[in-house]
């Protein structure tokens, strides 16, 4: 692919002595989905806290636009358009579904990250939102949080959002929900790295994917051509797979 | 009427106490700083204060306009230089440091001013007192009363209505996810660490002025700032200072009970506070 909006070369990360990733290459284009699947442990997780400057790696191991951007600290990922919606959402207990939002808005403002998102933009998108307003983040319900914690990474006004196990805990009618929502953000030119447990959820709403396996990327393809026995074989163990 | 005498009197001196624990409150409470050369800053500035007014003939509401500014650099320096290098999850690297460096300030205030104890002239402000109903109130104290709420108004307004004070919030409650949304915690603290620290150059003028000051006192005003933060329940600017109110209300009491135990009653109410309801009386539980 060319003109990857950001891209990883052999993304190595550890966690002490213990290596959790091993060579990852990694790219994705304007506006495209593009899913990591794998088992727990796999390093996908791992994978989008590297990206996104949680974890120490060398600068060249990740591009956005060509520029060696690896290692930058988070809050400067986010001046250069990567916003993340982590792992169990991680919103800021205490203050209210607003104020988490306005957290957002705030820096976006002060790093200069323009963008189509705004407040009201982001009530059409989760109603729900508007309603809950002052309500401290904490009362809310799980799928509920989620849409903050989806908004709040909206509202930084990403060019490349990484989405870790969106769904994970909600109920299926509210999953529905939040990935109806999808369309609308790569329609901006967003480009969705969405971190899945639910297969087939995966293949839907991307445009291709990874498969990883003990922190090695095991099959790529564009996700409506990959087979169910290929994703099995890469999921639970086998030789490296291109579709 | 002497027990309603005594409210008063407590009320007036937990005005003093609150504007200790204000940024005792934001560090502690806020940023889960613990900071033991608190009370060591407060007796910093005062001395600074004192060498100003005296060096340069200044009287004490211009030694406040300089020291305020100059309390917040020192304050912005302090998270720069140390604090930033200590801060996280566990609170007692930050207790460490700051257990050394008390010991270090105390160790230069001696150095400079030796252990003599000093005031700030007030010019006759510290003692002109106003009778209403048979009950003195020294005008000092209710100056001091009037900053405590001004200065506790205007923190938590900024905690909850400026950028800079969402920033904080939200590098509070998950530093990491702050950082996921674009906010430089390490700016936010250096930033708020000015605010404490400045906060502390209104408590030194009043301090110095009320009071004598000298390098060893340090250790009661953060004994005060800690119990009212605590008090008053942790991550609240009004609790703090509510939490100020109570101990200055407790030890009023206390003195008028016997001159020797106001100060352990203070403590007692603490403890008691402490075993029944550690969240603090406003703080959730």
């Amino acid at each position: 692919m060319t003109g990857a909006v950001l891209s990883t070369h052999g993304l190595v990360a550890r966690y002490g002595d213990f290596q959790a990733l091993y060579g990852i290459d990694f790219q994705i284009g304007q506006g495209e989905a593009v899913a990591l699947i794998g088992a727990n442990g796999a390093g996908k997780s791992t994978f989008l806290r590297a990206v996104m400057g949680l974890l120490p790696v060398a600068p060249e191991m990740v591009r956005m636009g060509g520029q060696p951007v690896g290692g930058t600290p988070a809050d400067r990922m986010v001046q250069k358009g990567v916003a993340i919606v982590p792992e169990g959402r991680r919103l800021f207990s205490g203050m209210s579904v607003q104020d988490n939002l306005r957290v957002a808005v705030d820096q976006a403002d002060r790093l200069g990250r323009k963008g189509g998102w705004s407040l009201a933009r982001l009530h059409q998108l989760f109603p729900i939102l508007k309603e809950k307003a002052r309500t401290p983040v904490q009362s809310l319900s799980g799928g509920q949080q989620q849409m903050v914690s989806i908004g709040r990474a909206l509202l930084c006004q990403p060019r490349v959002l990484l989405c870790d196990e969106i769904s994970l805990g909600l109920a299926p009618r509210v999953i529905r929900e939040i990935y109806a929502a999808l369309p609308e953000v790569r329609a901006q030119g967003t480009s969705v790295v969405l971190v899945e447990q639910d297969v087939g959820l995966a293949q839907s709403a991307s445009d291709r994917l990874y498969c990883m396996l003990e922190g090695r990327v095991t099959l790529t393809g564009p996700s409506g051509a990959v087979t169910r026995d290929a994703i099995a074989k890469a999921y639970f163990g086998g030789s490296h797979a291109v579709v | 009427m002497q027990w309603f005498d005594a409210l008063i009197q407590g009320i007036l001196l937990g005005g003093m106490y609150a504007q200790y624990a204000l940024g005792m409150a934001l560090m502690f409470g806020v940023m889960k700083i613990v900071n033991v050369s608190h009370g060591d800053l407060v007796i910093l500035l005062s001395l600074v204060g004192i060498s100003l007014a005296s060096t340069l003939g200044l009287g004490p509401f211009t030694v406040m306009a300089a020291l305020v500014p100059l309390a917040a650099v020192l304050g912005w320096l302090l998270q720069k230089a140390v604090l930033n290098r200590v801060v996280g999850e566990d609170p007692l690297p930050s207790l460490i440091a700051t257990f050394g460096l008390s010991l270090a300030l105390q160790n230069l205030m001696l150095q400079i001013w030796s252990a003599n104890s000093r005031s700030l002239p007030g010019g006759g402000i510290e003692s002109r007192s106003i009778q209403i109903g048979g009950i003195h109130i020294g005008l000092l104290p209710v100056i001091v009363l009037v900053f405590a709420v001004a200065l506790t108004w205007g923190l938590d307004l900024m905690l909850k209505r400026t950028r800079f004070g969402r920033a904080l919030r939200a590098a509070a409650s998950d530093v990491e996810a702050a950082s996921m949304t674009g906010i430089n915690p390490r700016a936010v603290y250096a930033a708020a660490t000015a605010i404490a620290v400045g906060i502390l150059g209104f408590a030194a003028v009043f301090q110095s002025l009320r009071s004598t000051v000298a390098p060893a006192d340090g250790g009661a005003q953060l004994i005060y700032a800690f119990e009212a933060v605590i008090i008053g329940g942790m991550g609240s600017v009004w609790g703090a200072f509510l939490g100020a109110m109570v101990l200055g209300v407790a030890q009023a009491i206390g003195f008028r009970i016997d001159p020797g135990f106001g100060v352990l009653a203070g403590h007692i109410v603490f403890l008691l506070v402490l075993a029944t309801r550690p969240q603090g009386l406003f703080g959730r539980a």
